[in-house]
């Protein structure tokens, strides 16, 4: 499905930027919010820790985050948070973004 | 033979301190935390973390002042929670958080008090005292984390294990039915049951910041993964693995019935707002019948 004109009411409305923060040393290395980031912006990373585990890391796509804060609540370990950065205006790239994540299936968790 | 011993350094009192409040602040909520807490004991993939930091999110939204809430949490791997919490927290004996909470309730009825434990604590040593207190409908909010085994001394099985499921002391399978915890705590006499997995914490927020509210016995669920011990006899995986299982198996069904709650292995979980209902609490009662019946009446030594 594609727009052809931005929505007419998107100079009303923004999205949330928001950063992630993540304290490395806390980490053990669970993955809730890897597999749970609702936009995909965490991936496991290759170094390890202090106590020897993968910490979650930041991906390209980090720019997605919209500050919803779920993996503050699902981290076990007090080790991951976000923070409002500045909302942004909505462009045609996002609803592009929007439309084309949310209109095909998701297919990232799903075992071949 | 001769041993080369460490030297024995003085205690230095500063040093401890700095190592204590290293790395504390980090995180928004460590305000609520006891500093040099973190990291806890808690096993990777463990849910009680995400009960925890729902408990402390609810609290940050209704932004009550940690002098007016308490928690109380009895024996096990849930117990550990009271000893993190930077507030009023009681470690009680085994089984005995309930009777503990319900004195400080009716001493300080101006708290918040939350009694925080696991299904082997409230409902197999303490299953007595979690029944009357909610028969009595003293004003506690009860959180029970629930992993479907006693996860600290090893995996054994407990009341909440389901039929069939493999633990430590039952590796044929378990021969018995496993209690279905709202329920009882509907069939009790609790005015809010509700219960989530730790895959839905947005909903657990909500909910422990809807039981501040009522005035009463709650009573909320948290099915929590327990990826040692009872996820790993009974081939469910490591903590995440728990996790997807509770995203594809568990269904959102506000309102239904509590007696259709029970949970079977590998089977749909019911998860959801089962019961939201209004009853006098039992200080109420106490100072509508016998308070003002004494002083009525000029018997005993109220009057």
């Amino acid at each position: 499905m594609r727009f052809w004109r931005l929505p007419l009411d998107s100079e009303s409305h923004s999205i949330p930027h928001g950063m992630v923060h993540i304290i490395e040393n806390r980490c053990k290395g669970c993955g809730f919010c890897i597999e749970f980031c609702p936009n995909g912006c965490l991936k496991q990373s290759k170094r390890f820790n202090a106590k020897g585990y993968h910490p979650p890391e930041l991906v390209l796509q980090a720019d997605d985050c919209v500050d919803c804060g779920l993996c503050t609540l699902i981290c076990p370990e007090f080790a991951i948070f976000t923070e409002l950065k500045a909302p942004k205006k909505i462009t045609e790239e996002d609803i592009r973004k929007v439309t084309t994540r949310y209109s095909r299936k998701d297919t990232r968790f799903i075992k071949p | 033979m001769k041993r080369h011993l460490r030297e024995l350094q003085p205690f230095n009192k500063e040093a401890e301190d700095k190592h204590i409040r290293e790395g504390h602040g980090l995180h928004p909520l460590d305000a609520y935390l006891k500093p040099g807490r973190i990291p806890h004991i808690w096993c990777p993939g463990c849910g009680l973390g995400v009960a925890l930091t729902a408990y402390i999110e609810a609290l940050h939204r209704k932004k009550f002042p940690v002098d007016q809430c308490s928690v109380v949490s009895g024996i096990g791997c849930t117990g550990r929670i009271a000893g993190y919490l930077d507030m009023d927290t009681y470690h009680t004996t085994h089984g005995r958080a309930i009777p503990f909470a319900t004195g400080l309730a009716l001493a300080r009825p101006d708290l918040h008090i939350t009694v925080f434990s696991g299904d082997g604590d409230l409902f197999a040593i303490g299953g007595n005292h979690m029944i009357h207190a909610a028969r009595r409908n003293v004003n506690l909010k009860v959180i029970c984390v629930n992993n479907f085994n006693y996860g600290m001394t090893g995996g054994q099985a407990g009341p909440t294990t389901p039929i069939d499921a493999k633990t430590s002391t039952t590796p044929m399978g378990n021969a018995e039915p496993g209690f279905n915890l709202p329920h009882l705590a509907h069939a009790s006499g609790a005015i809010y049951v509700a219960r989530w997995t730790t895959f839905h914490p947005r909903q657990l927020v909500h909910s422990i910041s809807e039981s501040f509210d009522r005035k009463g016995f709650t009573f909320i669920e948290v099915i929590a993964p327990c990826p040692i011990g009872y996820g790993r006899p009974n081939k469910l995986g490591d903590g995440l693995e728990e996790m997807r299982y509770y995203r594809e198996m568990s269904e959102v069904r506000n309102g239904a019935d509590p007696g259709t709650a029970e949970i079977r292995l590998r089977d749909k979980i019911l998860v959801g707002k089962f019961v939201d209902k209004e009853r006098p609490d039992f200080l109420e009662n106490y100072n509508n019948l016998v308070i003002a019946k004494a002083q009525a009446g000029k018997k005993g030594r109220a009057a």
